[in-house]
């Protein structure tokens, strides 16, 4: 079999052009992953700027109302409020270590934009952000961060104009410029090396849980839930536990208006997705007979993808890991009870994976211990979130302050 | 490796200009864009005026090794219903309307891998088509592909390659040896803006793919006018013209397509009798 393949998914699919430079890159993670130097240097990284470890907090009240323990893994509490920090922040470190000064990074709706022009402020990189069009005028919020910390935000125009679009333009750009120029990929999809090293820089998640239940319960988990888009939180957290056969491990997808709609994100649970090869690498998709492409829906942008990471297809292929959906409906409901309950706000992503677990468990044996991935904070999202909630106060006060800006600027 | 039927009547027409540093054309069209209606009045003008091979694309809605244009025009034939089987019944059509010219189809694997990768290929062969181009199939991965190729082309279908000038010699080198018709080099413009410096690279870039590969070479680096087809004359034995016929397309429809092409090749043969 050849490298970069889990089962039959993954591999690299990549134009002729960039076969060097991916080849180049390879090189690079391997040399960085076999030099325990460079590990440690992520170690004090993290800890100095992101704050890690992050906390599993002891959910008391949920654990009371379920009669089941329940912890919270706070990946909200990252630099940039999500997981992506990790990623980021690995590959900074690579790049630096290849001797690259600017930074090129796709994104969505911008968290992963943001995250990267962090780095790359912090490590003195150009940074330049391909993003839709359409991504751009829908989330202004995270064009502005990004723009202030420094970065070039470019708006794609090409094909649909959003993601899939910013991905394609980011090649473009990385073809005619690897020389000097790092493309960081923003989950653990792509080509390999992507799927393996964006997951390796995720572990840090698992390898904190693990041995944070250990010291809190003395015994590992019996549940793990986590959300998957691209997958990279839930590699992260799976990663501390895989081995360890009596730990049940939940991804939960974006089920959107529901499976029987069509309009969801679920690859993997909804038994809708089949085996393809696009955007560099074979995974499970949601695609037409033809094998083109869907249109997926998700009340979270960040789990609004047609992929998902070849290594959680395997993990789901050969039984390992089990996959579920929630809608946003029950997403929706989960984010508010956790912010009465616990006062924790999660993302709208990150919220899938509670929403799977408030429905489990109450059906979990009594001594279940669960934790739930939190791998993103929902404040920062406020734009998102009120319009999802439908929140009148907060409409009035878009509503006023546009009025107040159509007033000064005339 | 002895040469496809394809090599031979490259060679051919090439052999058949009769001066020093013949060059043949290749255009390059979406089908379904802007329907398959216009695209055979394009076809047909293509092959009025001069055009010596066609690639016809089979839109994909992740087209990652394409230009923006290109891209734009995968995603409106999809947007306008563009549905693969129709696409390979036009395919077939083409073929027997224009018996002369060689038409290579060009997609992405996924199209394959939906369809069934053998029966794409088988479909393909007996449509008459004469060669795949599918570049987010590296040769590593392509092994069943190209022996499908060869198992139900008889010779007659060949499994294009590609090099780029990224590519070490090393590479260059493993992928001539699987070349069979002819190789598509691409040499894409972004590295430098000055149009002197680049056509000292395309030339080196191609004399690297020269010592790496034996078949004919196609290079398409963006040809505008005639004399870019003149740049490449002497360096490669096939021009490929793609971008621009679809500018000149949306500007004046397959009239303009046509006068396009009948420009490049009236200066291929004054110069070609000069």
């Amino acid at each position: 079999m050849q490298t970069g393949y889990f089962g039959e998914f993954g591999g690299a699919f990549i134009p002729e052009i960039l076969h060097e430079t991916f080849r180049r890159l390879t090189e690079a993670y391997e040399a960085a992953r076999a030099d325990p130097a460079f590990w440690n240097e992520y170690l004090r990284l993290m800890e100095n700027y992101s704050g890690r470890p992050t906390p599993l907090t002891f959910a008391g009240n949920l654990s009371r109302q379920f009669g089941r323990r329940v912890y919270i893994k706070r990946e909200d509490l990252n630099q940039t409020g999500a997981h992506k920090a990790n990623n980021v922040m690995g590959q900074g470190l690579l790049m630096r270590r290849m001797g690259k000064t600017r930074a090129i990074a796709e994104t969505g709706a911008g968290q992963h934009g943001m995250a990267c022009a962090t780095m790359a402020a912090r490590m003195g990189f150009e940074c330049v952000i391909y993003m839709g069009a359409e991504d751009v005028e829908r989330q202004r919020s995270n064009v502005f961060w990004m723009e202030r910390l420094g970065a070039t935000v470019v708006p794609v125009t090409s094909g649909s104009r959003t993601l899939k679009d910013a991905v394609n333009e980011a090649m473009r750009d990385w073809v005619g410029s690897m020389d000097h120029t790092h493309y960081v990929l923003g989950t653990a999809c792509g080509a390999h090396p992507f799927p393996e090293m964006v997951s390796w820089f995720q572990s840090i998640i698992g390898l904190e849980a693990r041995k944070q239940i250990l010291e809190a319960e003395g015994r590992l988990p019996t549940h793990v839930y986590a959300c998957v888009g691209g997958g990279s939180n839930a590699m992260g957290i799976f990663q501390g536990f895989l081995d360890d056969p009596d730990v049940t491990l939940v991804g939960v997808e974006a089920g959107g208006k529901g499976l029987a709609s069509g309009h969801h994100a679920s690859r993997l649970a909804s038994g809708s997705g089949a085996i393809g090869v696009a955007q560099g690498y074979k995974t499970f998709f949601l695609q037409n007979d033809d094998g083109q492409m869907l249109d997926t829906h998700s009340v979270a942008a960040g789990l609004d993808y047609v992929g998902v990471s070849p290594i959680l297809a395997h993990l789901h292929a050969s039984g390992r890991i089990r996959c579920e959906a929630a809608t946003d409906r029950e997403v929706l409901d989960a984010l508010q009870r956790l912010m009465r309950q616990e006062g924790l706000i999660p993302a709208l992503e990150s919220s899938h994976a509670v929403a799977q677990a408030f429905k489990e468990l109450p059906t979990l044996p009594p001594e279940a211990v669960v934790i739930i991935n939190l791998s993103g904070r929902g404040d920062k999202d406020i734009f998102t979130i009120a319009d999802a909630l439908e929140d009148p106060g907060w409409r009035r006060y878009i509503r006023k302050k546009a009025a107040d800006y159509s007033v000064n600027e005339a | 490796m002895t040469p496809t039927p394809l090599e031979t009547h490259i060679r051919a027409r090439l052999a058949a200009q009769k001066t020093a540093s013949p060059i043949l054309l290749m255009s390059h069209l979406v089908l379904g864009h802007p329907s398959l209606e216009e695209n055979r009045r394009v076809i047909d003008a293509m092959a009025a005026n001069g055009v010596d091979l066609m690639e016809l694309q089979i839109p994909f809605s992740e087209p990652i090794a394409d230009g923006p244009v290109i891209a734009l025009a995968n995603q409106a034939a999809l947007d306008h219903g563009f549905r693969v089987e129709e696409g390979l019944r036009f395919i077939g059509e083409t073929v027997r309307r224009h018996p002369e010219i060689p038409f290579l189809i060009m997609t992405y694997f996924n199209i394959l891998l939906a369809r069934g990768v053998e029966r794409f290929i088988r479909e393909a062969a007996e449509l008459g088509a004469r060669g795949l181009i599918i570049p987010d199939l590296p040769p590593q991965e392509a092994d069943a592909a190209m022996a499908a190729c060869r198992e139900f082309g008889n010779g007659n279908l060949d499994w294009i390659q590609l090099l780029t000038p990224t590519s070490t010699d090393e590479r260059l080198r493993f992928i001539g040896e699987r070349a069979a018709g002819f190789c598509y080099c691409v040499a894409r413009k972004g590295v430098t803006g000055k149009r002197t410096d680049f056509d000292a690279q395309v030339r080196q870039f191609i004399d690297r793919c020269r010592a790496a590969a034996s078949t004919p070479l196609a290079v398409g680096f963006g040809v505008k006018w005639p004399e870019d087809v003149d740049a490449l004359r002497g360096v490669a034995d096939i021009a490929v013209v793609g971008t621009a016929a679809m500018e000149h397309h949306a500007s004046g429809g397959a009239i303009a397509v046509g006068a396009f092409f009948g420009e490049l090749s009236r200066g291929r043969r004054a110069d070609s009798t000069a």
